[in-house]
Order: structure tokens, then sequence, then C-alpha cells
């Protein structure tokens, strides 16, 4: 890393650790002819100076309302929000030059190449016209764009638009990051990639706000996730946290033959023995770990039931929202079966 | 450069006229990079002065005589104006569609820049669009008579009517959700707007009924103001204020559509955070 600095927390109203985002009782409403979508509903929410928070929720849980409310770009019908300690509606244009905003879509403008892009957006952020270019210059090199700095963004890879995206939003240097489902659409290997870009920007002290609606992606970024549904953040922890409410860790067992499954269920016991007709596929709790992984391969094999696979899984935060919202994330065909059938209560 | 400096943007007239001038900038580089929207425009126009001058031309007698070309081309020049409007609407809905306009509004720039410099770039555009234009109407037999000051004068109108008109491209844009629709409403108000009108033929060939409506239209009293300001034959149909002061009518056109539209424009604007 070279001269990426984010600011230091120089203002009285944000030293180390102090929340950066203060939101109280947001609630907004898209009012349609007939239709009205509380799209927030009471959201509450802090971050605090150099952490991560993943704002994880499935598609429509106001997850993007709420972001775009904290960056000035909505306004909320009722609650409170600051960030920085100035207010996101009386003080936006102050605020704005501290936020860097990256959205759901790579919002370059294509026919530009990504140094005018970078160029643009910092003179913007009222850098002048020669920290505007070596800003784009360090930036383009930050984010492996150097190559591909002169040519229009619309001969850009999905991914490299939205690295460019992500550099755009960092012009100004600002000392919190709003990512809105930053992967959202990428091929597994950019996604990859653009994880590794804003960790450098965490590791470089930035405060970052990401939503995703993927649960893989809050793990792997976040220092702490809020659960968001129906408007309102439903649960909040670091993603053990999340995870151990919902108990330690299961076993899965694949058996070879569905007219095994009755017998195996009944061989397991237990109270929270799920059972997946589908999938050939029975989950049941293994408080004793490894130990009762032995037990049950013991057993399934004294009583010949041939098995296709067995293991030890540690609860994704899949299993999280199953729990707390009672049904699946959309993202999810599978648990979202799961939902439906075989439970036994 | 430390974080420290970033400064707090409060707006003030140097911000304005500079991030203005920055979004204008980012259109211009846009038109060196698509150049055959450029240069459909102009062969749109140029197709219609062949159509008219060519097919259309000879079954049109101009009352009080006079070349037909010369008759058609300040229409030709009015009618590209109008049109450009809907380049203007097809622009917004497209920054607005792809995000671009969120992140604009996310950074610490003028408020105003993002419309005002949409409104300079159609400015500075349609001035490029024109002199091509009076160019190659020129080449076709076309030419102005009353000297260099009325020259100016009638360009001078011409970009002030392009100035109301992108405002008006600015508040469809602003309305509509997709390219598709912005482009759908700007023809359905722009053609008949153009078409009646003395653009292509004289008042005197249009039904009375029609007549009180093209005379008034401000498609009309422009070129009207730009034939007579340049001295290309602009045959009288009734005597009434807009044929008798077209050009005090334009200006007062112009006035209007400012008045009416920038502030609507401002409001879409503004309500996007709503």
């Amino acid at each position: 890393m070279q001269t990426e600095t984010l600011a230091p927390p120089e203002r009285s109203v944000s030293t180390g650790g102090k929340p950066v985002i203060v939101a109280e009782g947001l609630v907004k409403i898209y009012r349609g002819r007939k239709t009205e979508v509380r799209a927030l509903d009471g959201l509450d929410l802090t971050v605090n100076e150099g952490s991560v928070l993943g704002l994880l929720g499935p598609n429509g849980a106001g997850k993007t309302t709420a972001v775009r409310i904290l960056t000035t770009l909505l306004q909320a019908d009722a609650g409170h929000a600051t960030v920085f300690g100035l207010d996101v509606v009386k003080d936006a244009q102050r605020l704005r030059s501290l936020i860097g905003v990256s959205g759901q879509y790579a919002a370059v403008d294509e026919h530009l190449t990504g140094r005018e892009n970078l160029i643009l957006f910092g003179r913007l952020y009222q850098l002048t016209k020669h920290d505007a270019a070596i800003r784009a210059v360090e930036l383009l090199e930050q984010f492996e764009l150097t190559e591909a700095a002169d040519r229009p963004a619309k001969t850009y890879s999905g991914g490299m638009r939205r690295r460019l995206d992500l550099a755009s939003a960092l012009t100004g240097r600002p000392r919190l990051l709003v990512l809105d489902e930053p992967t959202t659409g990428l091929d597994p290997r950019s996604r990859i990639g653009m994880w590794e870009a804003i960790r450098e920007r965490v590791r470089a002290g930035a405060t970052l706000l990401l939503t995703t609606q993927y649960l893989e992606e809050a793990d792997e970024l976040a220092d702490s996730i809020a659960v968001v549904d129906h408007g309102r953040i439903i649960a909040r922890g670091t993603a053990d946290q999340l995870k151990s409410q919902i108990g330690g860790e299961r076993i899965e067992v694949i058996v070879h033959r569905r007219s095994d499954l009755d017998r195996t269920r009944a061989l397991l016991g237990g109270e929270e023995v799920s059972v997946h007709d589908h999938l050939r596929r029975i989950t049941i709790p293994a408080s004793g770990g490894a130990q009762r992984l032995v037990e049950v391969v013991r057993v399934l094999g004294d009583e010949g039931i041939e098995i296709d696979d067995i293991g030890l899984r540690r609860p994704t935060l899949d299993d999280v929202f199953l729990k707390l919202t009672g049904r699946a994330t959309e993202n999810n065909d599978e648990s979202g079966d799961d939902a439906g059938e075989g439970k036994q209560p | 450069m430390s974080a420290g400096t970033v400064p707090v943007a409060g707006g003030g007239l140097k911000q304005a006229v500079t991030d203005g001038w920055l979004i204008a900038w980012r259109h211009l580089k846009r038109v060196s990079r698509i150049p055959e929207l450029a240069i459909m425009m102009i062969i749109q126009s140029i197709m219609f002065v062949l159509l008219f001058a060519f097919v259309f031309g000879g079954a049109i007698p101009l009352p009080g005589g006079g070349s037909y070309r010369e008759f058609l081309l300040p229409g030709i020049y009015a009618q590209t104006i109008v049109f450009a409007s809907s380049i203007t609407a097809v622009g917004m809905v497209d920054d607005v569609s792809k995000g671009l306009l969120d992140r604009f509004r996310s950074l610490p720039m003028a408020r105003s820049a993002v419309l005002s410099g949409r409104a300079i770039f159609d400015l500075i555009y349609q001035f490029g669009i024109l002199i091509v234009l009076m160019a190659s109407g020129y080449a076709v037999g076309w030419a102005w008579h009353d000297g260099f000051g009325n020259l100016l004068a009638g360009i001078g109108l011409l970009l002030l009517f392009v100035f109301a008109m992108s405002w008006v491209g600015i508040w469809i844009g602003l309305s509509m959700r997709t390219v598709e629709s912005a482009q759908q409403v700007g023809f359905t108000v722009i053609f008949p707007l153009t078409f009646i009108s003395n653009a292509f033929v004289p008042l005197a060939s249009l039904p009375s009924w029609l007549r009180p409506f093209a005379e008034w239209n401000p498609v009309s009293t422009l070129t009207s103001s730009i034939r007579e300001l340049w001295g290309n034959p602009n045959p009288y149909a009734t005597e009434n204020f807009p044929s008798e002061h077209p050009v005090v009518m334009t200006l007062i056109w112009i006035g209007i559509m400012i008045a009416i539209f920038a502030p609507l424009g401002v409001r879409k604007y503004r309500n996007l955070s709503r």
C-alpha cells in the first residue's frame, strides 16, 4: 500500500471506536397508486469507527433503502440519522465530502476511460486538477486498472467495472465507505477479487458499511452482521455469535436409498432431526462433535444402512436466517426446500 | 495532500460554475467517443432538407414567390433544435437508470451542476450541429442577406431556444423511467409541434381551423424570426402579433418555457431523494 491514507480521525465527532453511523427509528414508505410498501419500519443502526458492518438480508428487506438514506440520496419519512455527527438531511452537503458510495450498478460513465472517470469524480469531490490526476493514477494502480486506464469503461469486464466503481468511490479519500451489494452479478473469480480490494480498504482503516444478500460475503468481510428483514434489524452480532444462536454443529447424513430414511431417523432419534426427502438427507444436532459422528457411523454401519455421504457441518448464516425469520433467504434454494418440508416438531 | 484538505463544499457561484463545466466536459467527451450520434443527427437533418427540397418542395408554392430552399432551411434549423430535446431527455433517463445520477448526488458537488452542465453542453453541441447544417444549407442554395449582425442575432436566438428546449428535455428525462418512453414522449409532442408550423410549408396552405395553433406555435415564430433576420422568404398568413413581431414572440416563448420547465426539472431532480 502506498499513499492510501484514509483520513485520520481528526474531528471531535469521531474518535477511535466511537459510533460513526447512528440511525434511530428510520421509516421509509414507498407509496404507489394503490400499494404502500414499508421499506423501512423502524430501523436502528450504529456502526463504530474502523469497523465493518454487514447489512444482511434478502431482496426487498430494506438494505438499499437504508443505505440510500445514510448516504443522503434519500430522505426518511420518520426517524433520524447522523453520520460523523452530521445530520444526513440538514448537513448532507458537508457529509458528502466524508463518504464514498458504491451502488448496485457500476455507476461509471461507460464512454469515458477509467482514468477520465476517476478524474471527473475526483474533481467533483473538489480535488484540484493536479490532485485529481495524481489520485486517479494511484487508484488505477491499486485496482489493477493501469493497463486499461485509457480505454473506455464499456470495454471493461464486469469485474473491472466494479473495481473502477469502487475506485471512484474512493477518489475523495472518504472516511466512511458504503457499498451496496458490491459483488452482485459477478462471477466467482471477480467476486474474490472484489473481496480482496475491499479487505485492503479495511486494513487501511476504513469504516465500512456493506450490504449483501450473500451470507458468505458477510461472513468473509464483516466484523459484525446486522440481519435485516421487513425493514428492521432482527439480529445483530458477529458471525460466530449469530451461529451460536442456533446451536452448535450438525451432522448431515445422506442415505443411499430413500426407503432407508424413516429407519435412519428412528435410529438417530432425538427431537431436532430434520429430514429432506428429496435429497435423502437427514440432519441432526451434534452436541458431542466428532465423537457423535463416530457413533452415528457405527450405528448406521451395524444396521447395514448404506450412506452416500456423512459429515460434520458447521451452521451457516443461511441457517441463522432461517432460524430468525422462519424462512430461507431467496438465494438458497436448498434451504428453501428445508423450510417447507421434513421438519420435525 | 492529506485527507484533511477535503473541502466542505457549501456551494457558491465559483463551485457551481466549475462543477457545471465538469459535467458539460463529460458530455462533450462522450460526443467524441460516440461520434456516430452527432453524425446521425446531421444526416437526419440533411435528409429532411433533401426530402423537402426535392420531393415535396416542387408541390409547395410560396405565396409572394422566392426560393423554396431559402424558405426551407431556417425551418430545418428550428426543427433540428426542437428534435434535440429528445436527445437530452434520453440522456437524462440513461444517467438515472445507470446509477450515474446517484453517484453525482452522493458527491460534494454543486447541486445545480448536473442540470446546468447538461444545458451548457446542449448549447455547445447544438451550436456545432448548427454550424455544420448552415454550411450544408449554403451548399444547396440557402444564404443570408441582411448583414453579419443579423446573422449573429439569428444564431443567438436559435441558441436561446436550444437552452429552453434543453430544460424541456431535462424535465421529460427525469419524469420517464425508460429510454423508450422518453423517446416516445419526445416524438408524440415534438412531431406535431414541428409539422403543424411554418417550418416546411407556408401557413396559408393550412386549413383555417389549424392556422391559429400554427401561427402561435413557438416553432413557427422561431422559424419566422430567422427568416426575417436573414432575409429569407417569409410569407405572411394573417396579420397578428406572432406574424408581425416574430422575434419578440419567440423571446416571450423562450421566457415562458424556461420559467415553466426549469423549475419543473429542478423539482424532479430534488424529488429523486423522496
